[in-house]
């Protein structure tokens, strides 16, 4: 979208968690601000996972760390099972914060390097104080099994005797000793290698399916993203570009954005075509001054008049395929050049 | 300052008997090995490697962290510190024996003949150096160029890389600069000089996909227009199967297959670089698709298993593995090696991995967990 709209919200109460109109601005002195999440609204259903993709900068962590409330958000409303979040503060706001728990891109920088791991994985049980000493080391125990460690050999040992692979391991276990109902995952792979990467999403499949947790999952790596994820929201500049299921996403992109993502992902095939065709020019513009109308159209290949004029705003292309885009590569529209729909609207 | 500066482009120009080129092949290492002493004892990094590049080719370098990618590079270009490390072996590199020059005589290889581009731009530029300056010191320290002759070379440099207004950029400092950006200033830094070989040690890590494919396409424009030869080092098989002409696959500080990239992805024999293939998750696949994933992790460099090193990972290993290392056999492709008892895609190989599935052997199990097609390799 690099547009606003709830156009893609579902209708109902079952969602365990609904992000409605979010905005988080940062000032940056001299009266401006820094727009890093403009408009944003989603909605996660229990037992899913929502891949939150998009190039750095454009506001996924921000995002993220928004929904549980660190920072604040600017403005919206963050409904999460049954709370309104961004009206709680102080003790309310602390009593749901267990069921909301996130892991880090960098497993290694996110250990205390001078505890042992009994004691990381621990901390939120002691801080809570839930259950007598013995049962809390059970509990310890049982979730470093669950990650796939071995709890005889982990628990006394400290952060660097382990791998990133294994520190990462770590990470997902004390964000899991809690029994949280919503896990953040912020790009938990990018800083681990293909082969380790892979045990790693394994895993967290198994722990969805084990603990029934939703997730949402950020990463800037499509590929790992639709292996996860049951819904997709593409963001741009701190907008949703495209919401849709994975499948749906990657066989039909809507938005141009979206296209040219996956046209700049690297085929492990020397046969593939040899030059990409992927955004050929340019960087992300500057959040402190974003493009007016749609915040795409500086570097989208169909731009037209109206996308400076106007901000798109979702609408449903496809079943289930939601796009902020004036003129979308998927629906009625999308055989048509832009400059044909141009003059069709007007 | 001054004398330092003088004194060092003495130097330069004392050592700049660099022999005439000669021949197709450009740079050609023979039993290669580094090892770093450490109080645990004796890490080999790198141990025994051998390969050619010939000129204006690029090899990639492929493997996981820590099996000797960067230091194999390091030490061709002569990076590493001199205590406490050994190097052995022969770097030839244009009829120049790289391995037998000390840092003094490097330097007047380094930049003229030998480019790096280093993994992460945001630490390998100076931040409070403006970028032409960058840009420009090597000009004035290897040709001795006057000051508006550098600039204009950096300009032309600059708008070669594509990087938007640069008479501006010039004048900037490396925080003014995006990622991308940085990585492109880099970029034109190596290439300042004009090197007959860049090594590009992950130059695309740090960024997004987007910019990855466009910094990828950048360099291959530059290693063609330049008739450059490239090695480029990276652990995502994804970005070298469509950059480079040979691949080379590293574990545990040997190469363990070498291919031309076409013959490797079509007749992969190595089951290490089928494992590494198959962890990628595939576009084509369809959401929540079971990876195949590598038991266990790369060995300890200090005492690498014996018999071949990747045998306690494998799931094709059987009994010759664990006692016999395989050396570098040929396939029947011109210029495809591989280490390996049990080939995939051959009788052997399936054989051994049908055995290793009927005894229930876990990374056999582990292999197959996902698309079995594959891992059985049938060509």
């Amino acid at each position: 979208m690099a547009g606003s709209g709830t156009a893609h919200l579902r209708p109902g109460d079952d969602m365990l968690l609904r992000v409605e109109n979010l905005v988080v601005n940062f000032p940056a002195g001299s009266g401006r601000h820094v727009s890093a999440v403009a408009d944003v609204s989603f909605d996660v259903a229990e037992r899913e996972t929502l891949g939150l993709v998009g190039e750095s900068g454009c506001g996924k962590s921000t995002t993220a760390r928004a929904v549980i409330q660190l920072p604040k958000p600017t403005g919206g409303r963050v409904m999460f099972a049954g709370h309104e979040l961004t009206a709680l503060g102080g003790e309310r706001l602390r009593v749901v914060r267990p069921q909301m728990q996130i892991v880090f891109q960098d497993p290694i920088s996110s250990l205390n390097p001078r505890r042992r791991i009994a004691d990381i994985v621990g901390a939120p049980l002691r801080i809570w104080g839930r259950g007598s000493d013995a049962e809390r080391s059970a509990r310890v125990d049982e979730v470093l099994e669950a990650v796939g460690l071995d709890p005889d050999v982990a628990r006394d040992k400290r952060p660097h005797e382990f791998s990133g692979g294994q520190c990462q391991r770590i990470c997902i276990a004390r964000a899991l000793v809690l029994e949280p109902q919503l896990v953040i995952c912020d790009e938990p792979v990018s800083a681990l290698d293909v082969s380790v990467q892979a045990q790693i999403l394994n895993l967290l499949e198994d722990l969805k399916e084990r603990y029934g947790l939703t997730l949402i999952f950020i990463t800037h790596d499509l590929a790992v993203v639709k292996n996860v994820s049951d819904r997709v929201a593409v963001m741009y500049l701190g907008k949703i570009c495209e919401v849709a299921a994975p499948n749906r996403l990657y066989s039909n992109p809507a938005h141009p954005y979206t296209a040219a993502l996956l046209a700049s992902i690297p085929v492990p095939d020397p046969e593939a075509p040899a030059e990409s065709g992927g955004l050929t020019a340019g960087d992300l513009p500057s959040p402190l001054a974003p493009p007016s109308g749609c915040r795409f159209r500086t570097r989208c290949p169909r731009a037209q008049e109206l996308c400076a004029a106007e901000e798109p705003q979702t609408r449903e292309v496809a079943e289930g395929q939601f796009v902020a885009c004036h003129f979308p590569l998927v629906g009625e529209q999308a055989s048509a050049t832009p400059v044909e729909v141009t003059a069709a609207r007007t | 300052m001054r004398l330092l500066r003088n004194g060092r482009k003495h130097v330069a120009h004392a050592e700049a008997a660099i022999h005439p080129p000669t021949g197709r092949i450009l740079l050609e290492v023979d039993d290669l090995a580094t090892h770093f002493n450490t109080p645990r004892g004796t890490v080999k990094a790198v141990d025994g490697v051998s390969f050619t590049l010939d000129r204006g080719r690029t090899l990639g370098l492929v493997g996981e962290s820590g099996c000797g990618k960067s230091v194999l590079s390091r030490s061709i270009m002569g990076l590493l510190p001199s205590r406490n490390v050994t190097r052995k072996g022969m770097i030839s590199f244009d009829g120049n024996r790289l391995d037998q020059m000390g840092p003094a005589e490097m330097r007047s290889f380094w930049g003229t003949q030998l480019g790096m581009v280093f993994q992460d731009p945001m630490t390998s530029l100076n931040p409070v150096m403006r970028i032409g300056k960058q840009i420009t010191e090597s000009l004035d320290f290897h040709f001795d160029m006057d000051r508006s002759e550098a600039q204009e070379t950096a300009l032309a440099l600059l708008k070669s890389v594509n990087i938007p207004e640069p008479a501006r950029r010039l004048r900037q400092y490396p925080h003014e600069l995006s990622g991308g950006m940085r990585q492109r200033v880099v970029i034109a830094v190596a290439l300042a000089c004009g090197p007959k070989l860049l090594f590009a040690d992950e130059p695309t890590t740090a960024l997004d996909v987007t910019v990855q494919a466009q910094i990828l396409d950048l360099l291959r424009q530059q290693q063609r227009d330049r008739e450059m030869a490239m090695v480029l080092v990276s652990h995502d098989l994804g970005v070298v199967a469509g950059h480079t002409d040979e691949i080379a696959v590293m574990y545990a500080g040997q190469i363990v297959e070498k291919a031309p990239t076409r013959s490797l992805f079509a007749k992969m024999r190595m089951p290490y670089t089928a494992a590494l293939l198959q962890s990628i998750p595939r576009l084509e696949n369809p959401s929540h698709t079971r990876l195949n994933v590598i038991a266990g992790r790369p060995p300890d460099l200090i005492d690498p298993p014996s018999g071949c090193r990747f045998a306690p990972r494998c799931p094709y290993a059987q009994d010759r593995c664990r006692e016999e290392q395989p050396p570098l056999i040929e396939s029947d492709d011109p210029g495809h090696v591989y280490r390996c008892w049990y080939p995939v895609g051959t009788e052997a190989g399936r054989e051994a991995l049908e055995r290793n599935l009927a005894a229930d052997v876990p990374q056999a199990q582990l292999a197959v967990a996902g698309d079995a097609s594959v891992v059985t390799g049938d060509d």
